[in-house]
């Protein structure tokens, strides 16, 4: 029977709990809220402990926290409008730059996976991306207005240069660059309402998404010339909605989360729970079934804003929540 | 400013509710219902005329629907003129004073009676997305006039 083991609580933020982030090395964990600070967790002996907080960098609730690949900075962003970097020298976090130029909330911000660009979009409706040079500086490379509104979240693929974002305008779209400037190449629509959050598989072929409407989907990536006939423009690949996860949600579903080294895709939803589902062995990657392992009911006391796998360790879990508190987990099959 | 609706309709407010032994007795349990969650938005100021939203029937208390058991709490409510264009206002005023009122475990949903307003879905789908409210929450300007709508006139 599978399940999932609370392991331990953790008393993280006098306001809601927006995000939590595991550091590449697994070993840390930064989360963020609407108490304005953003606090690093680690491993003493058992137990998890608040190592740093830095709370001096926003005006208003800090909405996302993003670690670099190489785990040496951490990006930040909040409704104050502005994303701040913190280097990571010794054991210290110091604020070495503000990133301007967004309009009003900065809901989310990705680091690209070879370090070098970094993605923040805002209820503006934009997306920027904005090049990391090696002295660093933050300069903006491409202001992207393809969204008519608020964007929720951005994501990097893990090993092409494509940018993946989600919006309040229902839609996902995909970017890339070509000839010196930053386009979208793709509109995924299936969603009924506001897409929250989006992730990639390992192989970044394949897209999860979960909605405002209750239901998470699965999306199939058909590159040129596919064998299975589906149509495709130019260079670029299609991509294609191969399953709904429905019926499983009660309330607004605000995260999903792909485990890289399992397979196992987790959710966390506004009706206080968590649930686990695993790809059924031998399933049609065209008609894939994904089946229900584990749904933990009031997870949480209040809605579940963040779920996200340990890099490293493959059964371990981080939530948080609109109740302050920040839950590690161990998923037994 | 011209004021969208210059002659509303006004409605007879409600007496205070009776209150019975039980409910004053703390050993007995007594839950939610509609009249106490309807005594928590009725008396919210209109944001044009110096009127409550029951007054103006925006809020009824047969638009409202508390299950105990899901912990959730639903509220309708009807704007003046289809045309309004304080729905938003009015519903996240309705909506602060729940979150304020409530114990955190209640799941509140606000919305407009359904055909009453032309930008219905859209301010329906405003209310909703908690990320939105708690932006403008924190806006000094915005969360200065939904007090003023939360402010107790008499």
């Amino acid at each position: 029977m599978c399940r999932l083991e609370e392991l331990c609580k953790l008393e993280a933020h006098q306001d809601r709990a927006w995000y939590v982030a595991w550091s590449p090395s697994g070993k840390l964990l930064a989360s963020c809220g609407g108490d304005k600070a953003i606090r690093i967790w680690g491993q003493e002996g058992d137990s998890w402990v608040c190592k740093s907080v830095l709370s001096d960098g926003h005006q208003r609730t800090v909405r996302r926290v993003a670690w670099s690949p190489c785990g040496n900075y951490l990006a930040s962003s909040s409704f104050d409008a502005t994303t701040t970097i913190w280097s990571r020298k010794g054991g210290e976090f110091e604020n070495i730059a503000t990133l301007e130029g967004h309009e009003n909330e900065v809901k989310c911000v990705a680091w690209a996976p070879n370090g070098s660009l970094l993605a923040t979009c805002s209820r503006d409706k934009s997306v920027w991306i904005w090049e990391v040079t090696e002295d660093e500086e933050f300069e903006c490379a491409s202001v992207l207005s393809a969204h008519s509104q608020d964007v929720k979240h951005v994501c990097w693929h893990p090993s092409k240069e494509i940018l993946a974002s989600c919006s309040y305008d229902d839609t996902i779209k995909l970017f890339k660059e070509e000839i010196d400037d930053w386009t979208c190449f793709n509109t995924l629509q299936s969603h009924s309402s506001t897409v929250w959050k989006i992730c990639f598989d390992v192989s970044g072929s394949r897209l999860v998404s979960c909605s405002d409407d209750k239901t998470v989907k699965i999306w199939q990536e058909y590159l040129p010339g596919n064998q299975e006939g589906v149509v495709t423009t130019g260079n670029d690949s299609a991509w294609k909605c191969v399953c709904t996860l429905s019926g499983y949600h009660h309330r607004v579903i605000y995260d999903v989360d792909w485990n890289h080294l399992t397979g196992l895709i987790v959710t966390g939803d506004g009706g206080d729970a968590i649930h686990i589902f695993e790809e059924e062995e031998g399933s049609d990657k065209n008609q894939p079934s994904f089946n229900l392992k584990v749904v933990v009911n009031k997870a949480h006391t209040q809605d579940v804003n963040c779920v996200t796998w340990n890099p490293k360790i493959p059964d371990l879990l981080a939530s948080c929540s609109d109740d302050g508190v920040i839950k590690l987990w161990k998923y037994h099959t | 400013m011209s004021l969208d609706n210059a002659n509303p309709v006004i409605f007879e407010a409600t007496q205070a509710r009776d209150v019975s032994p039980e409910e004053l007795d703390d050993d007995v349990v007594d839950p939610f219902d509609c009249r106490e969650i309807f005594d928590l938005i009725r008396l919210i100021n209109d944001p044009e005329h110096p009127l409550t939203l029951e007054e103006l029937n925006v809020v009824e208390g047969s638009k409202i629907q508390v299950n105990n058991d899901a912990e959730s709490v639903s509220v309708e409510f009807t704007p003046t003129i289809p045309h309004c264009s304080m729905a938003t206002l009015i519903g996240l005023s309705i909506r602060v004073k729940l979150l304020r009122s409530l114990p955190p475990r209640f799941k509140v949903d606000v919305f407009i009676s359904p055909g009453t307003h032309v930008s219905e879905e859209a301010v329906n789908k405003q209310l909703a997305d908690k990320e939105r409210v708690a932006a403008a929450l924190e806006n000094s300007h915005l969360i200065d006039v939904v007090n003023q709508c939360l402010a107790t006139r008499r």
